[in-house]
């Protein structure tokens, strides 16, 4: 046992430099609390604890310019975390820190010009930070395009490093041996999965090699976000409806592109029914065809959301319980949802995964005779 | 609906989008196709083995067969040529005893026939003999008889007295 632990330690010091690189970062990161500013203007009204509750859980579910790990002080705006870049075109493109906002209490001059968060978007004010509102109460202010490098974008970016990092790994493990070592022991039966029972019955054995590499890479990634979301970093990236209709759009474009004949014939003109019915069934089928990915977005999106909610509600009911029952209560049910969306993290990434699959499947599908 | 499309950021839908074709392109590359090819071979290596054990065993009780067929064969052919070894010695054996009976049989037709003519030519010179020796002793006796004439007389007398006459 002793000498194990010697090993264990040995091989810890000969990391690669990348890994300790990877936790200064990290670790320096962690510590980095910052905007400590004093809030002049508590004139708003402490709202009572359900409408703060309610409204963290709003707030949880956006996506934010900065990377808040958690709030120390609401009331003095103290939060650990760091800020983000804002990339914004207005009239040129604009990069600056989000640290300019302070979470949102401030407005931030760029080169002569202002700019506010509203609801988590940037919006170009006056100095005074004055939003406009028209007789709807929707905020009337210029939008400028924002690529901003956000919460969201990092960790979308972190998980792609993960994976090439991971699969990189697995791969090249492969070249000393047939067998996988390490990670992939856990991953190539995953793998093994997605190609034998997703793609080959779904695409059919001649065609599914192409489609391999996007559905191995959705999978994963969507799977791998989803666990990471229901951390104590509290990063949800997929119940943000932009990145499911990324991913939504990408089916979409490799189904409509790497269709054949048969699949467009299928579309625009039915075989073996009669020419009325070919007619009222082409615009069915084509706009069906622009539902297959909708919902695919809907439902990835719906589906993180509401869990997402669902746990912080139960979540925020201890807080609201406040006694022996009820906060424990809320305890347990809350784990057991943890449990679920456990669950759910890799279910949606499969049913992503294997409708993807399935539309694929039906647009190299061979002509047979019925 | 509305708050939805509301809150679509287009920016996270730009790196969403980058970042994820940037991973999928650079991970066909380095990772999917290193790691279906090396499953691939290795899956296809195990169904040639098995294939190749397969082979194997079957010719392996192909060559079972064979070598039970020619040790049958061998067996049969040994009991035939037993079972003809035996027959030829019986043949010869009884060849044998029908020759030698032949020859004793000559053998003693001969004899009887040698034994049968040595037989008449001693008869046939016994009767010689006989005849000699008769003819000699009758001679002597005749010569004898001649030699004493008063007794001849005598004789002559009473042969002469013994005739009557009728």
């Amino acid at each position: 046992m002793h000498g194990f632990f010697e090993t264990d330690i040995l091989s810890d010091m000969q990391k690669p430099f990348y890994v300790k690189v990877l936790l200064v970062v990290t670790l320096l990161l962690g510590i980095n609390a910052f905007a400590q500013e004093k809030d002049h203007s508590s004139s708003e009204e402490k709202g009572s604890l359900k409408t703060e509750i309610k409204e963290f859980i709003g707030h949880h579910l956006l996506d934010s310019h900065d990377f808040t790990l958690f709030t120390i002080d609401e009331e003095n705006n103290e939060h650990v975390g760091f800020p983000l870049p804002v990339i914004i075109w207005d009239d040129g493109l604009k990069v600056f820190s989000s640290s300019k906002f302070h979470h949102g209490e401030s407005v931030a001059e760029v080169d002569g010009n202002y700019y506010a968060l509203y609801h988590g978007k940037i919006v170009k004010t006056d100095a005074e930070g004055t939003i406009n509102y028209d007789e709807d109460h929707h905020a009337t202010n210029v939008k400028p395009l924002d690529f901003s490098i956000t919460k969201n974008v990092v960790f979308i970016f972190l998980v792609s490093a993960l994976m090439l990092f991971l699969f990189a790994r697995m791969a090249k493990s492969y070249k000393t041996s047939a067998l996988p070592k390490g990670i992939g022991r856990l991953l190539e039966p995953i793998v093994l999965y997605i190609r034998d029972d997703i793609a080959i019955p779904n695409i059919g054995e001649k065609h599914y090699k192409k489609y391999m590499s996007y559905l191995l890479t959705v999978f994963f990634f969507i799977w791998i976000i989803n666990l990471l979301g229901l951390t104590p970093l509290g990063v949800n990236v997929t119940n943000n409806i932009a990145v499911t209709f990324a991913l939504a759009i990408l089916t979409y474009l490799i189904t409509t592109f790497t269709a054949n004949k048969n699949y467009w014939k299928h579309i625009f003109w039915m075989p073996d029914v009669p020419v009325f019915m070919k007619i009222v069934l082409a615009p069915i089928e084509l706009l069906g065809t622009f539902i297959k990915p909708f919902s695919l977005m809907i439902r990835l999106y719906a589906n993180i959301t509401a869990g997402h909610v669902v746990l912080m509600s139960i979540l925020g009911m201890m807080f609201i319980f406040k006694n022996w029952i009820g906060s424990p209560l809320s305890f347990g049910l809350a784990f057991a949802l943890s449990l679920l969306e456990l669950l759910v993290a890799a279910l949606q990434a499969y049913i992503f995964t294997m409708l993807s699959a399935l539309y694929f499947g039906s647009a190299v599908e061979e002509h047979h005779d019925h | 609906m509305e708050k939805l499309i509301e809150q679509f950021s287009f920016g996270l839908f730009f790196w969403q989008l980058l970042l994820f074709i940037a991973v999928l392109l650079l991970l066909r590359k380095f990772a999917w196709k290193p790691i279906l090819d090396a499953v691939e071979d290795r899956e296809s290596g195990i169904k040639d083995a098995l294939a190749a054990a397969e082979n194997a065993k079957k010719e392996m009780q192909n060559v079972t067969a064979d070598s039970e067929r020619l040790l049958q064969e061998a067996r049969v052919e040994r009991e035939a040529m037993i079972k003809e070894a035996r027959e030829m010695k019986e043949k010869i054996v009884a060849d044998a005893k029908d020759l030698a009976q032949a020859e004793a049989d000559k053998m003693i037709k001969q004899a009887q026939v040698a034994i049968e003519s040595e037989k008449k030519a001693a008869v046939a010179d016994i009767k010689n003999e006989v005849a000699t020796l008769s003819l000699e002793i009758a001679e002597k006796v005749i010569k004898g008889q001649f030699s004493d004439k008063a007794k001849q007389m005598k004789l002559v007398e009473d042969m002469i007295g013994d005739i009557k006459l009728n």
